[in-house]
């Protein structure tokens, strides 16, 4: 169903989520191709060069993707930059490309915070010196105000996102996406196309709503050709603060992430159990690190976040990618 | 021509902004509470990305038929009180990716909401992806001119949650969808070991968030395993744990809905 067009395919159909869809040669005369067309188009050269010049100081590109709402993406693309923030010699940065839900800046504690424009382009946010971020937050004036956009214009404004903020020098961009295989996934990768990504970290919870959403997921990984670093398991498992017993209030019925990794072939990166202080940090803008290191939470996400690194240094690109 | 939706009384939409805070689950759950109340319900599931509603009834093997006047549902059991539509159920492999644009989506959402022959229904509840785009605005205007009961939107306690409700309240204002009211979900855990109670993902968001926009709070559910475990097994929760502590607050929102639809809308 996802190459599925309806009524007779063209020969040499380049594929809906291509970036070809609707424009190439075969597209004429099929019914869908209005539709397809209507997407972002790969960048044309010369946007491809400007995003590549803009780009050009990224060393490693991170996306943090689910498929599933509300898994502990954007806990985890808070955490990831502040664990890798806390090498002072590292610059971080943290790109949210959830148009409708922008969680990131509350969880950073820059709630309120404007974005402004300077002669290089648009400033990220500074919550440390070596961590800046962006988000469609930053843009909007109320906490009640809804951006009620349709897909071509969050495709849009993802351009702008890449393409005017003057992130300057960075060790890891960190994105952090909205659940779903749909424009803002495309667009991200079909505009990063012109630079690297290391690859992407899919978050999960245990149970099987969830990594049916997932599974799709990585199918769309591998159809876009995005490599994964690897699965997190949150939410796996409660210890109760009084009696120390472990319940499973999400249970991993088919096995959790754990069998699906083994039977897709793709890595465990870990399992982060439930802490709630977690989503009190999160509420108050502070790193959960920081404020319980001594939680297993705590243990769990320092080790994933390791784990990333050493995937990007080995990985680590040399040269440009021509497209 | 008959419209498809002629035979509905009554549409209800299950909105939120934020992802995971359970509006399949209270879809799923309304939909089993409305039937306890011996009302026929049918749920449309208009998240094309992550279609959840079929499996949370045990038929997402099941295909959809075409009869004269569209698509047939897909029943869930013999008496055919509840009946399902979704993406779900025309996908050729379960892990087959979605990965289509917004005009496509909004494409597909036109023919769930003129297409699907639901027949004579009490209620069609509308499950919804998180956020406020395509699937969103495409489907209040197709289906604005059968003018819709309302919105029922579900958040979790914690404020990262509230935040993003706060824009959907934002969404249905601007849409003019009546807000039936704010369901506070996994709020709160009681441990099975020693009945200790944890708010895991904080407490109280919801109620004041409702508080604060001037529309009703429809309760709180808490966390319960069971309701979990339920709805990965496509078991009906309401009739195997009518003793969970989830039970009286899935229940009573059901009541509320009920007595809603005596009401005059806003």
């Amino acid at each position: 169903m996802a190459e599925a067009v309806e009524g007779p395919q063209p020969k040499d159909c380049p594929g809906t989520s291509s970036a070809q869809a609707g424009r190439a040669a075969a597209c004429q005369g099929c019914p869908n191709q209005k539709l397809c067309a209507a997407g972002p188009a790969a960048p044309d050269p010369a946007e491809a060069a400007e995003l590549r010049e803009r780009l050009r100081g990224v060393k490693h590109t991170v996306l943090v993707l689910s498929g599933k709402g509300g898994v502990g993406k954007s806990t985890f693309s808070a955490l990831l930059a502040h664990g890798l923030a806390a090498d002072e010699a590292k610059q971080v940065a943290l790109l949210d490309v959830d148009i409708c839900g922008p969680s990131i800046p509350k969880m950073m504690g820059l709630e309120g915070e404007q974005v402004h424009q300077s002669g290089s382009g648009w400033s990220p946010v500074y919550v440390e010196e070596n961590l800046g971020v962006m988000s469609v937050g930053f843009l909007l004036s109320s906490p009640d105000d809804a951006v009620i956009w349709r897909g071509p214009k969050k495709n849009g404004l993802i351009k702008q996102f890449l393409r005017d903020v003057d992130w300057g020098e960075i060790d890891y961009l960190i994105i952090d996406t909205p659940p779903g295989t749909s424009d803002e996934h495309l667009s991200i990768v079909q505009y990063l196309s012109a630079v690297h990504i290391d690859g992407a970290v899919i978050i999960t919870t245990p149970q099987e709503v969830s990594l049916q959403d997932v599974r799709k997921e990585i199918n769309f990984c591998h159809k876009v050709k995005l490599p994964i670093i690897g699965v997190v398991e949150n939410m796996s498992g409660f210890v109760c603060p009084k009696c120390k017993k472990e319940s499973q209030i999400f249970p991993p019925t088919t096995g959790g992430a754990e069998k699906m990794c083994q039977n897709l072939n793709v890595s465990l990166l870990g399992k982060v159990p439930l802490d709630p202080q977690i989503g009190r940090s999160c509420d108050k803008g502070l790193s959960f690190l920081s404020e319980a290191p001594e939680s297993p939470a705590t243990l769990s996400y320092r080790s994933i976040i390791q784990r990333i690194q050493e995937y990007c240094d080995q990985h680590h690109f040399q040269g440009e990618k021509t497209i | 021509e008959r419209s498809n939706l002629a035979g509905v009384r009554h549409i209800l939409l299950v909105l939120s902004g934020k992802g995971g805070v359970g509006k399949s689950t209270i879809s799923t759950e309304l939909a089993l509470s409305l039937r306890h109340s011996g009302k026929k319900v049918g749920i449309l599931d208009v998240d094309l990305c992550g279609p959840s509603i079929p499996h949370m009834f045990r038929v997402q093997d099941n295909a959809v038929h075409q009869c004269d006047s569209g698509w047939v549902p897909v029943f869930v059991d013999q008496e055919k009180s509840i009946s399902l539509m979704s993406i779900g159920f025309l996908l050729e492999k379960q892990d087959d990716a979605v990965v289509w644009r917004g005009p496509k989506k909004n494409a597909l959402i036109k023919q769930f909401v003129a297409d699907v022959a639901w027949g004579d229904l009490d209620f069609l509840i509308v499950d919804t992806p998180p956020g406020t785009s395509d699937e969103h605005i495409s489907t209040v205007e197709a289906l604005r001119p059968h003018k819709p009961l309302g919105a029922i939107l579900v958040t979790t306690p914690q404020a990262v949650s509230v935040g993003d409700v706060r824009r959907e309240l934002t969404f249905c204002k601007k849409t003019g969808l009546r807000v039936l009211g704010i369901v506070e979900n996994m709020s709160g855990f009681v441990c099975p070991h020693c009945s200790e109670c944890t708010n895991i993902f904080s407490k109280g968001g919801g109620e004041e968030l409702a508080k604060h926009a001037g529309v009703p709070f429809l309760g709180c559910v808490p966390l319960d395993p069971q309701l979990s475990q339920s709805l990965e097994e496509g078991r009906d929760f309401i009739q195997e744990f009518p003793k969970s502590s989830a039970f009286p607050a899935l229940a009573h929102i059901a009541q509320q809905i009920l007595d809603s639809t005596l009401q005059p809308g806003s």
